[in-house]
């Protein structure tokens, strides 16, 4: 047994007992010395000798304990090991990535293996591998950390990290995030202590119905958020119904979040519930309820916004205009029952309240009405209709914000326009457009943008881009740089955000062959400026009067074309790692 | 020693980096990107590296002995290897299409010149080595004699001290404080023993060392008053026990002498050694490697010791999971292990394979029996086969030595379980992750207070805890 105590070098199995009383009296007197206690052996020397016995012939007979309380084996994973370049690569990954919590955008040094991560998941996620069992804790530290990267670490991790995540506190959050049903149902026994099951009917699921219940009613509050939203994934009547039990005694604050949890996706039978809403106690939880029940299609007060709306905007009837004309004409009060259906009556600072109500009724009638309402047109045709009396900016930005929360493509397309068109503050709206477009019609547009307007406002044009960028687009991205680099006054850090963009989503292949352009040309821009310092040199040298005279020194860091050098280098870079990185990951193992 | 080298590992190689950020940076510079002219010929391997200035670094690596690389590079680090071999390495070892890294070309001169003065010393070296020119054996006999007499006296002086605090009372330890042992133990190392030294300064820490302490202290004094009991009468003991108490006491042994004896009697090991763990521990401004192998063929297991001093990395780097076919000599005094390597016989290979292992009683009937050879003996390196983790109630703590029982046991598939003691909660973690609840086969020292694990092998693959 000696093994099972901390400090039991000297007692040992054999002799037992006797053995650890022997060995307390020794070190009792050896505590208390000679004067106090008649210490045996007779002597501290004496003692000693007897102590060192004791110890050697204690080390010499240890024998081990009773093996207790081990847990249950995890479930097998049957996905192949990852090629052995990739699990080096992750063990990178690891420690120079994972860790930071923040996103990193441009950095200036080196491939940026950061921000390369979330591609690599991806990667490996979709190739199926799993990875090196001893790895597990650190991913899951980084899921723990990156709330960005947590589904996708999860996945890759799999019923191993399951395993672990209920031995350990710490990584509890990972089984409440566990991507439903593919780990969870793969590791079957694999959760030491729970029978776990994926069914939602038999005794399993009605222990599962029980411990959502009691997660609900005891729990903290993020859980209760995470135990509504994933009911709700799975039974969006259940999840409504489970809100609704304990709706009158959440405080105000938490009502708000939890009906902002059912944004997500909502049903027909929700839209009681949210009507009962509109006259709740607190304000922002009935101006949510408002806005819900205005994205709900066919919803009683999308009908009622719709024909507000359609009284103040309408075409022309009184002929004063050559061609078909809207006419705009505000609400002329904000009466009790628009304030019912969430219209706010007091305008922010600087706004005219009639313009105020005007757009919060537009934005929240149903789109789909305006085509009955204006002579069968289709969007296109209605967003091409002149305005009358300057009414076209606000109503334009109310239909843009209808079409986001109601997610109309179509209406999104007739509003985004052609990308080469000259509209003021196009690029803000025109990202949140963009984002409800199909992903080809995305790039397309985005396309056009940059080639008609170069790269400055094109960042959140392109971060809705899916990956990797087709042709078209990336030449259009590197025609920008080019631009940019053959105008005067630009520097690359005037562009970070899109070379960071660029990084993780330009087409290595296509990348390259761009960048074997770009980057001679930096290079000659260099050069250039070189001749041109050289050239100042002189000219001032004469004045001077004196050949000899030595080079002005130069004011620190690198030139203009030297930046423009290096970023490219490192795109380049980084695009290279980019590559390497993807072969390594779909190389099949060789087994 | 010579010819080509087989292309290294990056895992071999980031093993050479002397802390995080060196391994970091030279990671960065593992792209081809900021090198140019970076090439290889035999055991050579050289490049320019693209700096923050004007002009490129130049660094160079010799790997013609294996397990000691050299390394020369001119940028201004007191690291090494400094960023740029560790990226220049990474290069190669990744380079397997050679397109990064050009082979065969001549060295550039100022590449040749360091790489050919390294050889000719390297030479030089050997050349004494072997042709020692024959020592003044009287004085150094007189001085051995000398020194003996010397740590004859620290020890009896250390033998009246030790039995003199427990007629006193080990309570009274409690309040002697550092400043009484840090004076005893720089009279040990006046006194030319070191390893008495070493000793005296680990029981300074033991009162404050938690609950429990008063045996722990008892236990290490009566060891200590042991070993000073023994040094007088050395002469008197068995060979083997008599070489104990030397190197436990801190008698230097020569390594060249002691490979120059062996190879003259015929009797250095030799086979294929598997690396089973490098571990660097700090101790007193020195850096302590600790390296252990085992032998393919016969199965012995043995243990190399290098140091570095200040912020160097100590030069012998065996990655865990490689494996080298070598002369090994047996340092005498069997209880430790201890080895070094007397020649090489080829590269140093990645190794595939699982060590055999033994289970938990085996294990700890081993340490007793070694114990005879060695009563010092705190654990012995052990291969494990077949043994489970099972986690702690309690969590676990960072600290070795103040650290109470975490709870962690290891059973093996006999149903025998020992106390787990890991240097830190993330090895818990990691040998759990390893496992996965199943048995897994791992190394480390097995003794008294449990076993404490250095690797484990997972897929195949040897992961350092």
């Amino acid at each position: 047994m000696t093994c099972a105590a901390p400090t039991g070098d000297a007692d040992s199995a054999t002799d037992g007992g006797t053995a650890t009383a022997e060995w307390d009296e020794l070190v009792g007197a050896a505590l208390l010395g000679r004067e106090r206690r008649a210490l045996p052996g007779g002597s501290g020397p004496a003692l000693l000798v007897l102590a060192a016995v004791r110890t050697v012939r204690g080390r010499a007979g240890l024998t081990p304990a009773a093996a207790t309380g081990a847990p249950e084996p995890a479930g097998a994973d049957p996905r192949p090991p990852l090629p052995r370049a990739a699990a080096l690569r992750l063990t990178h990954l690891v420690r120079y990535a994972l860790r930071s919590t923040a996103a990193r955008g441009w950095n200036t040094t080196g491939g940026d293996l950061a921000a390369l991560a979330p591609e690599w998941l991806e990667i490996a996620n979709e190739q199926g591998y799993r990875p090196p069992p001893w790895q597990i804790p650190e991913l899951l530290d980084a899921a723990r950390h990156r709330t960005d990267l947590r589904a996708a670490v999860l996945t890759f991790a799999g019923p191993r990290g399951l395993w672990l995540a209920a031995l350990r506190p710490e990584w509890r959050f990972a089984l409440r995030a566990a991507p439903a049903g593919t780990a969870t149902a793969a590791s079957g026994s694999g959760q030491p202590g729970s029978k776990g099951s994926d069914g939602s009917d038999g005794p399993d699921g009605a222990d599962r119905a029980e411990r959502q219940r009691r997660l609900w009613e005891e729990g903290l509050f993020a859980e209760r958020v995470g135990a509504l939203t994933a009911l709700r994934a799975a039974d969006p009547e259940a999840g409504r119904e489970l809100l609704v039990s304990t709706w009158s005694q959440e405080r105000a604050e938490d009502r708000l979040m939890f009906l902002d949890a059912l944004r997500e996706e909502l049903y027909p039978g929700d839209e009681p519930f949210l009507e009962a809403a509109l006259t709740d106690r607190g304000r922002t939880v009935r101006a949510t309820a408002a806005e819900l029940l205005s994205v709900l299609p066919g919803s009683a007060l999308a009908g009622r916004m719709a024909v507000r709306a359609g009284a103040c905007v309408a075409l022309d009837r009184t002929g004063a205009y050559s061609t078909d004309t809207l006419v705009v004409e505000p609400p002329p009060e904000c009466d009790a029952a628009m304030t019912r259906d969430g219209v706010v009556a007091k305008p922010p600072q600087g706004r005219g309240e009639r313009s105020w109500w005007l757009t919060q009724v537009v934005e929240a009638a149903s789109l789909g009405r305006w085509s009955a309402h204006l002579g069968g047109r289709t969007p296109e045709e209605i967003v091409a209709l002149p305005v009358a009396d300057d009414w076209r900016d606000d109503l334009h930005a109310a239909w843009s914000r209808a079409a986001v929360h109601q997610r109309d493509a179509a209406w999104a397309r007739a509003l985004l326009g052609p990308p080469d068109a000259p509209v003021a503050e196009a690029a803000d709206r025109a990202a949140t457009l963009l984002s409800l477009m199909p992903p080809a019609d995305r790039t397309a547009w985005a396309t056009g943008f940059i080639s008609a307007k170069g790269l400055t406002d094109a960042y959140r044009v392109l971060a809705d881009c899916p990956t990797p960028w087709p042709p078209p687009l990336a030449k259009a991205v590197m025609g920008g740089f080019h631009a940019a680099l053959r105008r005067g006054a630009s520097h690359p850090n005037h562009y970070s955000g899109v070379l960071g963009l660029a990084q993780q989503h330009l087409d290595p292949a296509v990348g390259r062959a761009l960048l074997s352009v770009l980057i001679p040309e930096a290079d000659r821009a260099v050069e250039v400026e070189a001749e041109a310092a050289e050239k100042a040199r002189r000219e001032a040298a004469a004045a001077a009067g004196d050949a000899s005279q030595p080079a002005p020194r130069r004011g620190g860091g690198p030139t203009r074309g030297e930046q423009w050098a290096a970023a490219f280098r490192q795109l380049a870079d980084t695009l290279e790692l980019r590559e390497v990185m993807r072969a390594e990951l779909e190389t099949r193992p060789a087994r | 020693m010579t010819g080509e080298q087989v292309r290294w590992s990056a895992e071999q190689v980031l093993g050479l980096a002397p802390d995080a950020a060196s391994r970091k940076a030279g990671i960065k510079l593992s792209a081809p990107g900021p090198w140019s002219g970076a090439a290889r010929r035999g055991d050579s391997l050289w490049g320019l590296c693209k700096g923050s200035g004007s002009k490129p670094y130049m660094t160079a690596v010799d790997l013609a002995d294996t397990a000691v690389p050299g390394y020369k590079c001119s940028c201004p680090s007191r690291k090494f290897p400094c960023k740029h071999a560790l990226g220049l390495l990474l290069l190669w070892a990744q380079d397997s299409a050679g397109t990064a890294v050009v082979s065969g070309p001549e060295p550039p001169e100022w590449a040749e010149k360091w790489l050919a003065g390294r050889r000719q010393r390297a030479e030089a070296g050997a050349a004494s080595g072997a042709g020692a020119p024959p020592v003044d054996e009287k004085a150094a006999r007189k001085r051995a004699e000398r020194r003996s007499q010397r740590i004859a006296d620290g020890a009896s002086e250390l033998e009246r001290r030790l039995g003199d605090l427990v007629d006193g009372g080990l309570a009274g330890a409690e309040r002697l404080g550092y400043a009484a042992w840090n004076d005893m133990a720089a009279r040990m190392v006046d006194a030319q023993a070191p390893g008495l030294a070493a000793r005296v300064r680990e029981l300074a820490a033991i009162p404050s060392s938690g609950p429990g302490w008063p045996s722990r202290m008892l236990t290490e004094c009566a060891l200590l008053h042991l070993l000073v009991r023994a040094y007088p009468r050395v002469d008197e003991l068995p060979d083997s026990l008599a070489a104990t108490v030397r190197s436990r006491v801190g008698v230097p042994v020569d390594s060249a002498a002691l490979i120059a004896e062996h190879s003259g009697a015929g009797t250095l090991v030799r086979d294929h050694w598997l690396v089973l763990a490098m571990k660097d521990t700090q101790e007193e401004r020195l850096t302590v490697r600790r390296i252990w192998l085992r032998g393919r063929r016969e199965g012995r297991t043995a243990m190399l010791l290098s140091f570095g001093a200040a912020q160097r990395t100590p030069e012998l780097a065996l990655p865990p999971g490689s494996e080298f076919d070598a002369d090994l000599a047996i340092y005498p005094g069997g209880g430790q292990l201890r080895a070094t390597i007397a020649t090489h016989h080829g590269p140093l290979a990645s190794s595939g394979a699982t060590p055999p292992g033994t289970t938990l009683a085996a294990a700890l009937a081993e340490y007793g029996g070694a114990l005879a050879e060695d009563p010092w003996l705190s654990s012995r390196p052990v291969v494990l086969a077949a043994v489970t983790p099972i986690p702690g109630e309690r969590g676990a703590t960072d600290d070795p030595v103040t650290a109470g029982d975490t709870g962690w046991r290891l059973a093996d598939t006999e149903g025998a379980a020992v106390p787990l003691r890991c240097s830190g909660e993330k090895s818990y973690w990691r040998l759990a992750a390893a496992s996965g609840g199943a048995p897994v086969t791992v190394f480390g020292e097995i003794g008294a207070d449990g076993f404490r694990p250095h690797t484990v092998w997972s897929d195949g693959e040897a992961v350092e805890l």
